[in-house]
Formats: structure tokens, C-alpha cells, sequence
């Protein structure tokens, strides 16, 4: 990291990383929850992963019961918090509304899931218990939200369930890699801990590597370790002083007071996924002077979400499209990042360079291919989503390990039977 | 500009939007500033032997955000002394001398002192007097308001004795808490009476509060029950409204109260016979400011429409009013999705699947086009759908032509007249509907 002092105060900081969305209050809720026709076989449902039920959650909002509502959410999906602040809405639920056909605002659904689940985080009231015991077993490899959610319905079931970690804290992206403005660590840590307390057994700080092992103690394992480190750029200069990945100035960001996280004067992030609009917004919200993205294919090309670029815009951020990196500069440090374009090559004077093309697959775990007793979800499945995505990966896989130790339950394989 | 000024048993106004009795009509001041928004007359708050009020007085029920959908009170009439009331109306009158001026009054049930209260009252050059025999609370415990206008006989009785000195039109207004209020209002026009005015407010309890138990609105934890009122009440108004309008034996005037917040449900209530229209919960809610509105709009639609003055709509919908065994039974109705217009919320199925005929069916979503039609063969063209649906004029009834000549149910039982075939397809066990 360039080792530059923080140029803005606390409170600029504070403001910086406020939440984006900021919750309803009481009134605009209700304003809001209103509004909602209650469609049947409601388009929002179906569109999102988790299938929650929009609009009975949003009825028992108008109809204050937003105990219920929170239920209705958090029963569909045990992300229901984090999912309320960082979800893709605009092309999920939101997206869907019939309204939209109305021309007119889609419901703020969103913003409306927040506040029935923030009513029970508030209140820390528990909304779910863990079954009876069913003497089963199952280990699950990564406290991300897929593995979480997993567990979380497991417990639900009565199956024992040890979850293996390989940071100091769970949560996996939710706590370390969502954007400080959208998801705050101590919201995703809260949400985790209601997992937890349904009897999840975590163990930190380590890293398995053999699903082998784990067959042998465990009634079935589901995968959900995410994806691996940031890929590499493959250009001369990614060692210079200044180079660093998304993923680890995030998660430093995260982790970390505001100001210790420092940032370059001039920052290039190399990419244009999610993740990149995620470094370019905060490297600008830290105190960047200049905060660019740089991509090597055209505007229509970018793989981030269209309401990504358009925050990104808002937030000041410089965008070089059909660019294509070809050397970073610098002596020891970087001083700037040579590129190519249609009309020649040139470079651009940095500081500070942020790669963000994308994360490679883990390679580290030893795992036997399509095994009966062996699941997976999340982003090592599906090769990168959403927070909603792992859930909803998670539930499902939680279903299927019930249904298959269910059926072990009834059949009479150990002489002990039910 | 259509010509709105009134005149209502020889009072007359402006126009025919009056301040109904109550709190907006409580002293000199608010009067003066209501004629001087515009408002055509004015029902002073009523007088009588001065009472105390207790704290807490109004409930409001609202719908999701609309606040005073419904509203009651257990307020009594004018808590200030009746000389000093008198003298406010003197002033009023002589101040704002074309406007309408009426005293409402209440005192107890002997002929004294209602002949007292009556010369007091004309002393002051008041253009009438309302005699309020609706007041469903407090008051009626005492044997006066709605405890007179619930009986017949003590109604006229009250009217007869008010007439005996009376020389400005008598106005009885009339409480809609009784089985059958056209036997009252026959009872006031045997007394004598020049107008009537209906409805005065409901009986109810507004609601409990969950957290205490206690009734809305709660006065120390205890409540009692008062009288509600709002556009809640306006379709109670009307039909009641009609009743007395369209009964041969009472050819009246009346003055309609009952919800009224805007212009067109003002000309509803002439349409149905009123002549003057009272207004006090929507002026508690938005002030005497909306009288503009109620003035505007009522002028532009008749303008608009081609009428010219008051006399050209007022019971223009009272012939159209009938006993149903008189409804025509060979008129059909389907009803018709635009499928351009629909937004596929789905909710005039579950209407009509759990509420109504089971005559839409749903469509598979995936494949882009309509989600819901109708099963014609099963629509009963009940107006349900059309009722739910969110987007205007997306679902429409349409008449079904048929060769039958029109037939009431009274035709019918007579043996006279046929019935057109019609849907007779009801969700069994095993019915089916068609595929189109």
C-alpha cells in the first residue's frame, strides 16, 4: 500500500461510508408498504433466488406486525439482513415489480426488507430454534453466507452441524467484501451470530483440506469455501510498492478505523466487474484525488451492474475504456500504468494500482468428484454471484442433506433404526 | 359559470355549501373566516344550557396512510354560555348579511323552555333554526338529541312546540341511529317542520387501544360510545338521504351531511335530493380552505355538462333509485381484460377465484403474453374484478346484447316476461371450465 496519511477527517470518513441507503422511517414505511398491491404469484418472488414472499412480508409491515414480516424474510433467507443492504434489487425484485409496467417507481422492497429485519436485529428477537436432535452429523467448509445458510436450516432440522473457517471471523465476503457504504461488518457479524446461536458449532482459523477426512466423521459435508485470491494481472511491475488486489484493500477497509487504510493520491483499478466499482468508490471515499477505472474492452462491455457505473459516476470516479494494461511503472513504487489504445500507447500517472479482474478458483481443497454425500454452493459453485445466490444455494443444499439423512433415519441400516 | 346560489325553504345563500354543526362552527371568529373563504352558510355549533366537555374527544380511523377515513366524536354541543353565543350570531348576521345563518338548537324536552330558546334565537336575525335530535351521545343520556329524534312521537311533539312560536324556517335534523329514519322524518313534517337535514353522526366505538384496552377516544382509560362520521359514512348518507328524498310524504327540503369532502360528493348528494349540502369533518381536517374546490369543481362539471343551476341536478338520480325485485334480470354483463393494459398482478384472479365466480383463468407467466382471461362461460358480471384491478380502465364491464325483452323479478314470479340463458357454472367437484 502507498503509505500516504489520511487527507480527510473522521467525520468526512464517517460521511463517506454512511450507509448508501439509508433506512425508512416508521412513516415512509408504512407510506411505502402501502403502496404494495399484493399481486399474487408475485413477479418479485419469483424473481428472487431465495423465493421470499415480498409482498405477505410487506401486508404484515402495513399491518404492523413486523415481527411476522422479519419471519416471513428470514424463513426464505437466512441472509435476509445483509440481502436488504446489498442485493442487486434493480434487476431482482425490484426489477420485476408490476409497477414498473405502471410507469411508475417500483416498490422499495429493498429498503422495506430492512426495516421488518432491522425491527428484530434491533430487538434481538430470535425468530427460529433448532429442531430435536436427530443424532446426524455434517460438516460444512466455509462460514460464508452459502455454508451459513446452510447450517442455519440444518440446525432447524436437528442435524449437528460443525462449520470449519479458514479466517479469525465468519461471514466470508459479507464480512470482509462488501463495500463499506452498503453492508457494515457488525450487521454481517449480528446476522451471523443468529446462525450460531441456533447451536452451529465454528471452528476459526482453520483450513481443510481433504473432504475425505471429514466423510469419516461427518453424515455429509457441503463445500461452500467461495473463491480464491484475485488473479493475477500476468504484466511486468505487479511486485512494485502500490500494486495491491480488491479483495485486500477491501477487506483491509473493513477490518480496520477508516483512517488506517491508506490510498494512494492518483488510483487506477484494472477491471470493471462489481467488485471493481466496489475499490474505485472507496479509493475515491477514502480521499483519492483521482479514482479511475481502467478496461480493456468498451462501456457496453462492463460486467458490473448498470446502477454500479452510475455510482460510480456519481461518486467522481474516471472511467478509460479500450484500454488495455500493458506494464506497470515505477521504481520500487509505482509512478503509473502504461496502457494501449486504439490511437497508441501512453500512461497514466498513478500512485496507486488496484486489480480487480476477477477472483481464481481454490485449489487447496482435496475433494472426491460427485459424491452422494457431498454438497456444494455458494461462489465456488457457481462460479461468482451474489450474496442472495449462496443463500439460496445454501437453503437448497440444507433441504437435500435433510431429505437424505431423513431417509437414513427410516431405514434400518446400523441395527439401531427409529 | 353555472348560477349556485340557493335557495332552501326561503333561506337563502350563495351557494350550497354550508358549515354543518359542530366544532368548525364554534364561535364568531371561525364563522367570519369561513364566509370569508366563501362558504354559503353556516350551522352554528349547538346551543342550549352550557355543558362541560371532557379532554380527549375525537377518534380518527384511518386507511394505511389516509388519516380520518372515519371519525367520531364525544364531544357535546357548545360548551359557552347561550347569551354569549346569541350575541356572536347577531354579529355574524349583521356582518356577513347574505350569508345563511342557522341556530341549532337543544334544551330540554318541555314546551317553555323551547319557547324561550326559540324567541332568544330570532332576536339575534338568524336566517332558521336547526333542531338537533341527532346528537348520539352525552346528550342523549339527558334525554335530548338522538333520545327525541329516535321516537316518532316525541319528534313531532318537540317540532310542534317550536312552530307555535316560530316565524324563521325550522330545520330538523335527523340521527340515522333508528331502524327506518323515513318514520321520523314523516313525524317532523307532521310537526310541522320546514326542512330537514340528515344524517347527524353514526353511533360507534373507533377502536381499542391494544397496548391499554382502552377505547378510543379514552378519557382517563374509560370511553363511550360517539358519534362517527368521515367519508366513511357518505354511502349511509346517501341511501338515507334518498330515502327520505324519494318518501311521497315528505316533500321537504333537505340539506345532506355526511362525509362530504369534495365537489362530486356534493353533487351526489343533490343529485339525490339535497338542496343544501353541510360539511364538518373534512373542514376539521384541511380547514375552511376547501370550500374553493367544492365551489370550483361543482361549477365546472356543471358547466361542462349544461347545467345552468342547482334546480337542473338536484334529484336528477332519485327516479333511477328502485326496489331491486324491479331490476332488470335479462341484463348481462361480461367482463373485458385489455391485455395491453394489464400489469399482471394477478389479483383480479384471487379475487375472483376466492371471492367471487371462478370465471378468470390464469395463464402460464414464462411465455410473455396475458397472464389472466376471462372464462366467459362462468362471468356473472358481478364488477368485482374491475373493482380490484390497480390500472384504470384495464378492466371494463360490457354489456352482452340478448334478444330478451327487460325482466324484473316481479315480472318474473308474475309468470310474465323470460329470462336470457345465463352462466350457471359453479365451482363443484367437477366442473371444468372450457378452453378457448
Amino acid at each position: 500500500m502507498p503509505d500516504r496519511a489520511a487527507v480527510l477527517s473522521d467525520d468526512e470518513l464517517r460521511r463517506n461510508f454512511a450507509d448508501i441507503a439509508p433506512p425508512l422511517t416508521s412513516d415512509a414505511a408504512l407510506l411505502e408498504a402501502n403502496k404494495c398491491l399484493y399481486c399474487h404469484d408475485a413477479p418479485c418472488t419469483i424473481a428472487c433466488p431465495t423465493h421470499i414472499d415480498v409482498p405477505a412480508f410487506i401486508k404484515k409491515i402495513a399491518s404492523g406486525n413486523l415481527r411476522g414480516s422479519a419471519r416471513v424474510i428470514l424463513d426464505a433467507n437466512p441472509f435476509g439482513h445483509s440481502c436488504a443492504r446489498a442485493c442487486p434489487v434493480e434487476v431482482l425484485c425490484e426489477g420485476a415489480c408490476v409497477l414498473n409496467d405502471r410507469d411508475e417507481e417500483p416498490i422499495k422492497i429493498a429498503l422495506l426488507q430492512r426495516h421488518a429485519t432491522d425491527y428484530v436485529l434491533e430487538r434481538k428477537l430470535k425468530l427460529f430454534e433448532a429442531g430435536p436432535s436427530t443424532g446426524k452429523r455434517v460438516a460444512i467448509i466455509g462460514a460464508g453466507p452459502a455454508g451459513l445458510a446452510c447450517a442455519r436450516d440444518l440446525r432447524r432440522c436437528g442435524h449437528a452441524v460443525t462449520v470449519f473457517e479458514a479466517k479469525s471471523q465468519p461471514g466470508g465476503l459479507n464480512t470482509y467484501g462488501i463495500a463499506e457504504y452498503k453492508l457494515k461488518a457488525d450487521v454481517a457479524l449480528a446476522e451471523v451470530q443468529d446462525i450460531l446461536d441456533l447451536g452451529v458449532e465454528l471452528k476459526t482459523g482453520v483450513t481443510v483440506t481433504s473432504v475425505e477426512d471429514l466423510l469419516r466423521q461427518y453424515d455429509a459435508v457441503f463445500v461452500g469455501v467461495g473463491l480464491g485470491r484475485t488473479k493475477r494481472l500476468g504484466i511486468p511491475g505487479e511486485e512494485l510498492r502500490g500494486v495491491i488486489d480488491a479483495l485486500t484493500f477491501i477487506e483491509h477497509l473493513k477490518t480496520h478505523p477508516y483512517r488506517e487504510t491508506t490510498v494512494g493520491r492518483h488510483v487506477v483499478v484494472i477491471g470493471a466487474g462489481n467488485t471493481a466499482i466496489d475499490a474505485v468508490t472507496q479509493a475515491k471515499r477514502l480521499g483519492a484525488a483521482s479514482s479511475t477505472i481502467v478496461y480493456r474492452r468498451g462501456e457496453a462491455d462492463m460486467p458490473c451492474y448498470h446502477y454500479e457505473y452510475e455510482l460510480a459516476k456519481r461518486d467522481g470516479c474516471g472511467f478509460r475504456f479500450n484500454a488495455a494494461p500493458q506494464r506497470i511503472a515505477g521504481n520500487g513504487a509505482v509512478a503509473g500504468l502504461e496502457i494501449t489504445t486504439a490511437t497508441g500507447a501512453e500512461t497514466i500517472p498513478c500512485d496507486m494500482v488496484i486489480v480487480a479482474i476477477g477472483q481464481d478458483v481454490r485449489t487447496e481443497l482435496a475433494r472426491p468428484k460427485a459424491h452422494p454425500k457431498v454438497f456444494e454452493g455458494g461462489d465456488c459453485a457457481n462460479g461468482g454471484a451474489e450474496i442472495v445466490n449462496a443463500a439460496a444455494e445454501g437453503v437448497a443444499a440444507a433441504k437435500r442433506i435433510d431429505q437424505m439423512l431423513t431417509v437414513d433415519k427410516t431405514t434400518v441400516q446400523d441395527g439401531k433404526g427409529r | 359559470m353555472p348560477d349556485l346560489t340557493t335557495n332552501f325553504a326561503g333561506i337563502t345563500s350563495p351557494n350550497p355549501f354550508w358549515l354543518a354543526s359542530g366544532p368548525p362552527t364554534n364561535t364568531y371568529g371561525q364563522v367570519a373566516k369561513a364566509f370569508d373563504h366563501g362558504w354559503g352558510g353556516a350551522v352554528w355549533k349547538t346551543i342550549g344550557e352550557p355543558i362541560i366537555n371532557v379532554f380527549s374527544r375525537y377518534g380518527s380511523v384511518d386507511l394505511g396512510q389516509n388519516r380520518m377515513m372515519g371519525f367520531n366524536n364525544i364531544e357535546l354541543i357548545s360548551d359557552r354560555p347561550v347569551a354569549e353565543n346569541l350575541k356572536e350570531i347577531a354579529e355574524v348576521k349583521r356582518n356577513y348579511p347574505k350569508h345563511a345563518v342557522i341556530a341549532s338548537l337543544m334544551v330540554e324536552s318541555k314546551r317553555e323552555s323551547w319557547h324561550a330558546m326559540v324567541k332568544q334565537t330570532e332576536d339575534t336575525g338568524a336566517d332558521g333554526i336547526e333542531l338537533n335530535f341527532g346528537c348520539p351521545h352525552g346528550m342523549s343520556e339527558r334525554g335530548m338529541g338522538s333520545a327525541v329524534g329516535q321516537v316518532p312521537e316525541y319528534t313531532c311533539q318537540i317540532v310542534e312546540w317550536v312552530k307555535e312560536v316560530a316565524t324563521i324556517p325550522v330545520i330538523v335534523k335527523l340521527t340515522p341511529n333508528v331502524t327506518d329514519i323515513t318514520y321520523i322524518a314523516r313525524a317532523a313534517v307532521k310537526g310541522g317542520a320546514d326542512a330537514l337535514s340528515l344524517i347527524n353522526t353514526i353511533n360507534s366505538i373507533v377502536g381499542v387501544d391494544l397496548a391499554t384496552f382502552e377505547p378510543q377516544p379514552a378519557v382517563a382509560g374509560k370511553s363511550s360510545h360517539g358519534g362517527y362520521c368521515g367519508p366513511a359514512v357518505k354511502p349511509i348518507a346517501l341511501h338515507l338521504v334518498s330515502a327520505v328524498a324519494g318518501d311521497p310524504s315528505v316533500q321537504i327540503p333537505i340539506s345532506g351531511i355526511g362525509g362530504i369532502s369534495t365537489w362530486r360528493d356534493a353533487a351526489e348528494f343533490i343529485a339525490l335530493g339535497a338542496g343544501t349540502l353541510q360539511v364538518c369533518t373534512a373542514v376539521m381536517h384541511y380547514g375552511f380552505r376547501i370550500v374553493e374546490d367544492l365551489i370550483d369543481g361543482l361549477s365546472n362539471w356543471m358547466d361542462e355538462r349544461g347545467h345552468r343551476a342547482l334546480s337542473d341536478i338536484r334529484g336528477r338520480a332519485l327516479p333511477r333509485v328502485a326496489k331491486w325485485e324491479d331490476l332488470d334480470l335479462n341484463y348481462h354483463l361480461l367482463a373485458h381484460i385489455d391485455q395491453d393494459k394489464c400489469i399482471k398482478c394477478e389479483l383480479c384472479w384471487t379475487a375472483c377465484e376466492d371471492g367471487a365466480h371462478q370465471a378468470i383463468r390464469r395463464l402460464p407467466r414464462n411465455n410473455g403474453g396475458p397472464v389472466v382471461e376471462i372464462i366467459e362461460e362462468a362471468c356473472v358480471g358481478c364488477n368485482l374484478c374491475a373493482a380490484v384491478c390497480p390500472v384504470q380502465d384495464c378492466i371494463t364491464m360490457r354489456q352482452v346484447p340478448n334478444d330478451y325483452s327487460p325482466t324484473s323479478w316481479k315480472d318474473y314470479v308474475a309468470g310474465k316476461g323470460k329470462l336470457a340463458p345465463r352462466s350457471e357454472h359453479f365451482h363443484t367437484a367437477s366442473w371444468v371450465p372450457s378452453r378457448k
